[in-house]
């Protein structure tokens, strides 16, 4: 056994052009199917992670899904508020523990504000019932002071005491800016891992006291409200775009979800965060399952270069093989020879293909972390992973058979003498 | 007098899906330290003769003793430990594995028979060393032991194949027309070197060629249309 791996190390050596491209495209193939699960997993890692401790998100009626994106992950556009007095009305249902309310839609350097009230740093929670910690500084209590997420802070390089101007809505178009109303870093956020990490925080008050000289999205011409002035006018918000509802006791919630949805004054809807997640999941599930496909398929094509390459290459090696058999090989031998080589190519390959992806997570980690709140892992290939890994190597190792059996079969019939 | 070093007897081999022979040999008698030309055209069974002797085919009737073995009582694998036991081959050209060094090339039987390996170390301190005796004899300068055996001239790949057939002294050594691409005068100095090593070592050398002209280096001549019951193409 150790002469015939001496033997094909040494003849793989001897091709390593062909089978080194060979091997990168299994190590590639390896790469998309592995890479896949890893994201696949990681995301829903992340956005299990971005919320815990509320029962309940309230908005306006809609499509769950959509609320939970924009309230929790900050991903899409707000479509609809819902009124102040609905917020109002629902911190005094029964059972109702606490509320926070927040509100969406303006921007900071493309960074999303969130405007909301104190609680919001007593209240929520993410990962393990994990409740938000201040890195530096103090919450907001001034009007145009702001608390900062950690990726924020250190992105833009920001520290306590600088000022900032937010940005109306995405911050795209002319004249879309509150730079007449700067704000003052007030706190920045230990890291969470969150979307939070990417979010500016102010008060509704603030957010309120932004648009007062504003209507329908745009400045109302003629009409400017220095900053020192603001708080001459009632700074309550008229809307907010979601409400954050945690309860005294859980089992209260679907007899309060009914109460909200069953509300006359105004059309909202109560969402359970997970029931949210499963509804999201079940969406991605058939693209996922198609990126699963697809890439279960190249590695399919990998895999059967690979054997096609051992094959073509087995009618230059067969007077090698009958060399061997003239110096005692059995036709097992040979046959061991060739899957030898397939199964450790494929092997080889499986196992380049987790380094790839454990070299692109750390690379592209800091880059989804900045721009989508999504956090990779870069640890060990998960159970899911080993899964995959422990079929690529299977189904290379019966592939690599093929070749196998096909030389012992020319062997056979050759014998010593090689008919070309 | 001893069991001869090969002692065919009414030995007949047919190819699958062929009704004439392609060998029908009555006897054929090689005896321990003979050198014997067997001379054939192409064609005329030689292939099939040394596959028999090498124990890669299996005759369909008759006998093919070995040095006193009947091969064709031996199992597939009992057959494949015995040809490297016992002898050593060198074939026409392409003799050599490309990617190993020629002293790995000459020690390849080794690798597959402890037999060899044993009777190699009988000789000299290291196997390595058996093979540099080997290569010397063969007049392989040291300088040329470190090229790539696939940059080396046809006679000298030939005489590299030939340190590998005799390495560990095997008491049968089967040459396939070894000398068919070397010239004239290459030929003559190579088949006397064959011999000689052969003669030296106590091995019973079967050479065989479709050339008539190279009977003079073996002691005994005999053609495969002599050999044969009756003259048949194969």
């Amino acid at each position: 056994m150790k002469t015939l791996f001496g033997l094909a190390l040494r003849s793989a050596w001897n091709r390593r052009l062909t089978l080194g491209l060979t091997l990168a495209a299994v190590a590639l193939s390896a790469l998309m199917l592995l890479g896949v699960e890893r994201l696949r997993a990681d995301l829903r890692a992340s956005f299990a992670m971005s919320v815990s401790g509320v029962d309940l998100v309230v908005g306006a009626r809609g499509s769950p899904v959509q609320l939970m994106l924009y309230s929790v992950f900050r991903m899409g556009e707000v479509t609809q508020n819902l009124s102040w007095a609905s917020a109002q009305w629902l911190a005094q249902q029964p059972g109702v523990a606490w509320t926070v309310p927040v509100s969406l839609g303006d921007s900071h350097r493309g960074y999303p504000v969130l405007g909301t009230t104190a609680a919001y740093f007593d209240r929520f929670r993410y990962g393990e019932r994990r409740a938000l910690r201040l890195a530096s500084g103090k919450r907001f209590e001034a009007l145009f002071e702001a608390v900062l997420g950690a990726e924020v802070a250190e992105r833009l390089g920001y520290r306590l005491g600088e000022r900032i101007a937010l940005a109306h809505g995405s911050g795209e178009g002319p004249g879309a800016d509150h730079g007449d109303k700067p704000f003052v870093v007030a706190g920045i956020l230990a890291r969470t891992g969150t979307p939070v990490d990417r979010t500016v925080h102010v008060s509704l008050e603030a957010m309120e006291a932004l648009h007062l000289d504003w209507a329908g999205g745009a400045p109302i011409p003629g009409l400017s409200i220095p900053a020192p002035l603001v708080r001459k006018f009632d700074l309550t918000p008229k809307s907010v775009t979601a409400v954050f509802v945690g309860l005294e006791n859980r089992a209260a919630v679907f007899a309060l979800q009914r109460a909200i949805n069953d509300r006359k004054e105004e059309a909202l809807m109560g969402v359970l965060p997970g029931v949210a997640l499963d509804e999201l999941w079940q969406l991605v599930a058939v693209a996922e399952r198609y990126a699963q496909l697809v890439s279960m398929m190249v590695v399919a094509v990998g895999l059967t270069g690979l054997v096609a390459v051992i094959l073509a290459g087995l009618n230059e090696r067969r007077r090698e093989l009958a060399i061997l058999r003239s110096v005692g090989a059995r036709p097992l031998d040979v046959f061991a020879l060739l899957a030898l080589e397939g199964g450790a190519l494929a092997t080889l390959g499986a196992a380049l293909g987790a380094a790839l992806v454990w070299a692109l997570v750390l690379l592209l980690a800091p880059w989804l972390q900045a721009n989508f709140g999504l956090t990779l892992s870069g640890g060990l290939p998960g159970a899911a992973e080993g899964r995959l890994l422990a079929g690529i190597i299977a189904v290379g190792a019966v592939a690599g058979l093929i070749p196998g059996w096909r030389a012992y079969r020319l062997s056979l019939a050759d014998g010593m003498t090689p008919r070309l | 007098m001893a069991e001869p070093a090969i002692r065919l007897t009414d030995l007949r081999f047919a190819w699958p899906g062929q009704a004439q022979p392609c060998l029908d040999i009555a006897a054929f008698t090689v005896g321990v330290g003979e050198s014997v030309f067997v001379h054939g055209d192409s064609g005329s069974g030689k292939s099939t003769l040394l596959a028999l002797l090498g124990g890669v085919l299996v005759p369909q009737a008759g006998s093919a003793r070995i040095l006193g073995t009947e091969l064709t009582g031996l199992s597939a694998g009992a057959r494949d430990r015995f040809r490297v036991d016992h002898t050593g081959f060198i074939f026409q050209q392409f003799n050599l594995i490309p990617y190993l060094s020629m002293q790995d090339n000459v020690l390849l039987p080794c690798r597959f028979s402890a037999r060899r390996a044993s009777r190699a170390l009988a000789r000299a301190a290291t196997l390595a060393a058996e093979a540099k005796r080997l290569l010397v004899e063969l007049d392989l300068d040291e300088s040329l032991w470190r090229r790539p055996v696939t940059r080396l001239s046809v006679g000298q790949q030939q005489r590299v194949a030939a340190a590998r057939a005799l390495i560990g002294a095997p008491e049968l050594v089967i040459a396939d027309e070894p000398t068919s691409a070397l010239d004239a005068a290459r030929q003559a100095a190579f088949l006397d070197l064959l011999a000689a090593e052969c003669a030296q070592a106590g091995s019973t050398l079967v050479f065989v060629s479709h050339d008539a002209r190279l009977a003079s280096h073996c002691a005994r001549s005999v053609a495969m249309a002599d050999l044969q019951r009756q003259a048949g193409p194969a």
